[in-house]
């Protein structure tokens, strides 16, 4: 595949690079990555995927635009209330880049199409709002050995962590259960900071590009975590992959895919 | 003794405890938090006797399930 003098004025600062290329830009073209949620963690990686070049990209939301969710959520407009949030996410998809191809789904992501939606895709995007939901995905791509960026977010603050499989632990390696319904406050409860976002979405964005391209460390084996009101980042060390965990260790106790009750007030 | 807790040197009683630790540092939802000490879990059955020693290193790794 030779660029065409658009494509190489378009991704010129990538190719200038020398960590990317030419190499590298067409790793990214002919790449496909699924976000699930597209939300305040799913807008802002989808919008820098599609204009670095990712060729393919998954969308899946079941929702429709809100305009409680416009603080944050940037790939949505004032127009768009109403609309489906992956039909809304495709549009400016689409407008920023007409490289890429956005594939949508419209649905809630369950135990009985996640292993469907995943099989084609090369990573993953957890920018999800619930705790059933980040299981979910967790379990799905390990089954399925996909690799994936996890993330959460709440008030001022942020973490994300990355599975890739056989390179390290697992999200349940690191938290074993999803917390009791209610338990751990969600951002509709607590409430979040729109540029958070913004910070974490884009890390997101980032360790994708660099599985696709083979740049650098990804954050396996480490969780990043983000405080704003101290403006501190913090990588912690996690433990090495548990051998005893119960969905990625040698005797794995979970083989079947989960669907968690989930918090009433959020829906993937 | 001196301990790390999320990166930052504390100065801590000889012998405290990871149960001593949480409610020390007002950790938010303490009987959800994962706590790892050396780059390993601790069990959350043993923070109430699971004493750390000088130079430890503690992390504790939280739930956040807000994305959307």
């Amino acid at each position: 595949m030779a660029f065409s003098n658009e494509q190489l004025e378009r991704y010129s600062r990538h190719i200038i690079l020398k960590e990317i290329g030419v190499k590298g830009q067409k790793k990214l073209l002919n790449a496909r990555v699924l976000i699930i949620g597209a939300g305040g963690l799913g807008a802002p990686a989808a919008m820098y995927l599609a204009a670095a070049g990712v060729g393919t990209i998954g969308i899946a939301d079941a929702d429709e635009v809100d305009l409680s969710n416009l603080q944050r959520q940037i790939i949505h407009a004032t127009d768009d209330v109403g609309k489906p949030k992956v039909q809304s996410a495709q549009e400016t998809m689409n407008k920023m880049n007409p490289d890429v191809t956005v594939n949508t789904y419209h649905e809630f992501v369950t135990s009985e199409n996640i292993l469907e939606l995943i099989k084609d895709y090369d990573f993953i995007i957890d920018g999800t709002d619930n705790f059933p939901a980040k299981f979910l995905i967790n379990d799905a791509c390990v089954m399925a050995k996909k690799p994936f960026s996890h993330a959460g977010i709440i008030r001022f603050k942020g973490q994300l962590m990355t599975y890739v499989p056989g390179q390290g632990p697992c999200y349940r390696c690191v938290f074993k259960n999803p917390p009791p319904k209610d338990a751990v406050p969600t951002c509709k409860q607590a409430g979040v900071v729109g540029a958070m976002g913004g910070v974490i979405g884009s890390l997101q964005a980032m360790e994708a590009i660099k599985y696709i391209t083979g740049v650098g460390e990804l954050l396996t084996g480490s969780l990043l975590t983000f405080d704003a009101i101290r403006m501190n980042f913090h990588k912690v060390k996690l433990p090495k992959a548990d051998g005893h965990c119960a969905v990625c260790g040698t005797e794995p106790t979970i083989t079947k895919l989960i669907d968690y009750e989930q918090a009433e007030c959020d829906g993937v | 003794m001196k301990i790390t807790v999320a990166g930052e040197q504390k100065e801590v009683k000889e012998g405290l405890t990871i149960a001593e630790l949480i409610e020390q540092e007002n950790v938010e939802n303490p009987q959800y938090v994962s706590v790892s000490v050396n780059d390993a879990f601790a069990k959350s059955g043993d923070f109430a006797t699971y004493r750390l020693k000088n130079g430890d290193t503690v992390e504790f790794l939280y739930f956040m399930g807000g994305g959307r």
